[in-house]
């Protein structure tokens, strides 16, 4: 438990040391994300289209 | 010998290659990434200046690199668009931009982190410090060409010729920052500067930076394979491969 | 085809463009208006005291010059693209490098020089001693040509762009920053009785880059811009 401690402690320099992890962690998450969402996004919109599209053509 | 990588100037072609070729750097990132923080928090004795905040060095010296790296690969992708008007390097280019302004802003937080508990301010205008943030401008003005011309081809252009200029002054703008960084202050050594960093500190910085350039890998792959389906979605490729489709 | 000749086109292309500049009078005093008040503004804000104003006069002398020459590179292109003319000196078989040395060298006569007299009758205001403020001289003379080819490749890669004045200052300032080291660095030198020389040949290296590089680059932009 005390070893855990000190791993969080980082000998008084926690607060900087995981602050710079954490907001590292943070940047490479969103820059996996954020162009995923946008492709995921687009495709929807996409499908959304040619289904409307497919009706469409259906009704004529 | 060469000629089957033309293959890949082709959009189509270009986007199922990312679709095989992003989980694998994909996972070997995050597989390198696990090692390298093992050997960072266990491995890596603390330093005896510094104690244990020097830990931050392995994200900050990486990230650092990348940002540099990114430029050049986002400049040679510039290049090769507007020498072969590839419409695949136009947007390698373009994703290039944010994971660069990305690993520079990391260098930047992390040094600043970093210099609070060493030099007891949140800022110093060191010379790495003031060259990364000027690096940091430029990805910035790239990033704002690029939208604010409307027309993508256009604007891949445009970004090419400033990427560029960029390249040629990089060089100067860090060889003058550092001039002007020691007019003011003696020449700083660093832990970094000195040459003798132990081993078992160095080992852990090499897998993280290897790490951060498998990510790298993966996450320009994605973003492109996303601006290639942005800018052909009305082509007959995208309709039949990716609409009414599930993708990886 | 009349064969024309480079010392013509350029000339050319210089008058007209000198002659636009100086019809227009607003758009030449409107610059130097704003650099003398930023200039004022630092002693007002920071107090009369000699000893302050004289260690930072050559960065406000710089950094004002800068700031005005960034409003006056919208005027390098704009007009031209707005009315189509310049659309026509591109696709011209003419040289497109002679084309853009002499609009470049037309802005920093319209743009450049002015400030450099402005500063030296400014002088006085901000302390400098001579041999400094002739130190500043020198570093306009070789920074202020380089603020107008870098300021035409951002003008050419910004044409037509919407409010595009905050774009262009973005894309400046990176690329003059070696130039406001040295030249600010010189001065400072010429200040504590340092020989300079260093700087100045620094400098001297880099207008002679930017005079090679640099109106490429412009080309290449206006040549992409205007093929949209």
């Amino acid at each position: 438990m005390e070893q855990l401690e000190n791993f969080f402690h980082m000998g008084g320099y926690g607060f900087y040391v995981w602050l710079s992890y954490g907001i590292t962690l943070i940047v490479l998450l969103l820059n996996y994300v954020m162009p995923r969402t946008r492709e995921k996004k687009l495709v929807d919109r996409l499908n959304q289209i040619s289904k409307m599209k497919g009706q469409g053509e259906n009704e004529s | 010998m060469w000629k089957w990588i033309t293959k890949y100037a082709s959009p189509m072609h270009f986007y199922l290659l990312a679709n095989r070729l992003t989980p694998w750097f994909g996972w070997s990132a995050a597989v390198l990434f696990a090692v390298g923080l093992y050997g960072a928090f266990f491995y890596a004795p603390a330093d005896y200046q510094q104690g244990e905040s020097f830990r931050i060095i392995y994200i900050h010296v990486p990230s650092a690199w990348m940002s540099m790296f990114v430029y050049m690969v986002m400049a040679g992708a510039g290049a090769a668009g507007l020498i072969w008007k590839t419409k695949v390097s136009d947007a390698v280019a373009r994703s290039c931009a944010p994971l660069g302004a990305s690993f520079t802003f990391l260098a930047l937080a992390t040094g600043s982190l970093w210099g609070k508990p060493m030099w007891g301010t949140w800022w110093v205008w060191d010379a790495r410090l003031t060259s990364e943030l000027i690096l940091l401008f430029l990805y910035l003005g790239y990033i704002a060409l690029q939208s604010a011309i409307d027309d993508r081809r256009t604007a891949a252009r445009a970004g090419a010729i400033l990427a560029l200029v960029g390249v040629v002054n990089i060089p100067i703008i860090h060889y003058s920052v550092i001039w002007w960084n020691t007019l003011h202050q003696g020449p700083t050594i660093s832990k970094l500067d000195s040459p003798s960093i132990h081993i078992d500190m160095l080992i852990p910085l090499l897998v993280m930076a290897i790490a951060f350039n498998l990510y790298f890998a993966a996450m320009v792959l994605i973003r492109a394979r996303m601006e290639i389906v942005e800018q052909e979605k009305n082509s007959k490729w995208v309709q039949e491969l990716i609409v009414d489709k599930v993708s990886v | 085809m009349t064969r024309v000749r480079i010392l013509n086109l350029f000339s050319t292309i210089l008058f007209r463009d000198l002659l636009l500049g100086v019809r227009n009078q607003s758009e030449l005093v409107n610059p130097l208006i704003f650099f003398i008040m930023v200039i004022t503004m630092f002693p007002l804000s920071i107090g009369p005291e000699q000893s302050a104003l004289m260690q930072i006069s050559p960065a406000i002398v710089w950094v004002a010059a800068v700031l005005a020459s960034n409003l006056t590179i919208d005027g390098i292109f704009r007009s031209d693209y707005e009315d189509g003319s310049l659309e026509q000196m591109i696709l011209s078989p003419h040289s497109g490098f002679t084309l853009v040395m002499a609009k470049i060298l037309a802005h920093w006569l319209l743009a450049g020089v002015p400030l450099i007299i402005m500063v030296l009758m400014a002088g006085p205001f901000l302390y400098l001693p001579d041999y400094a403020l002739q130190t500043l001289f020198y570093t306009l003379l070789l920074g202020t040509p380089v603020l107008s080819l870098i300021g035409a490749i951002a003008g050419g890669l910004t044409m037509g762009v919407r409010s595009s004045g905050m774009l262009q200052a973005l894309l400046i300032l990176p690329l003059i920053m070696p130039l406001l080291i040295f030249s600010v660095s010189a001065v400072n030198n010429a200040m504590k009785g340092l020989p300079v020389t260093g700087e100045l040949y620094f400098l001297a290296a880099i207008l002679v880059l930017a005079l090679t590089l640099a109106p490429i680059a412009v080309f290449s932009a206006l040549k992409i811009r205007l093929s949209e």
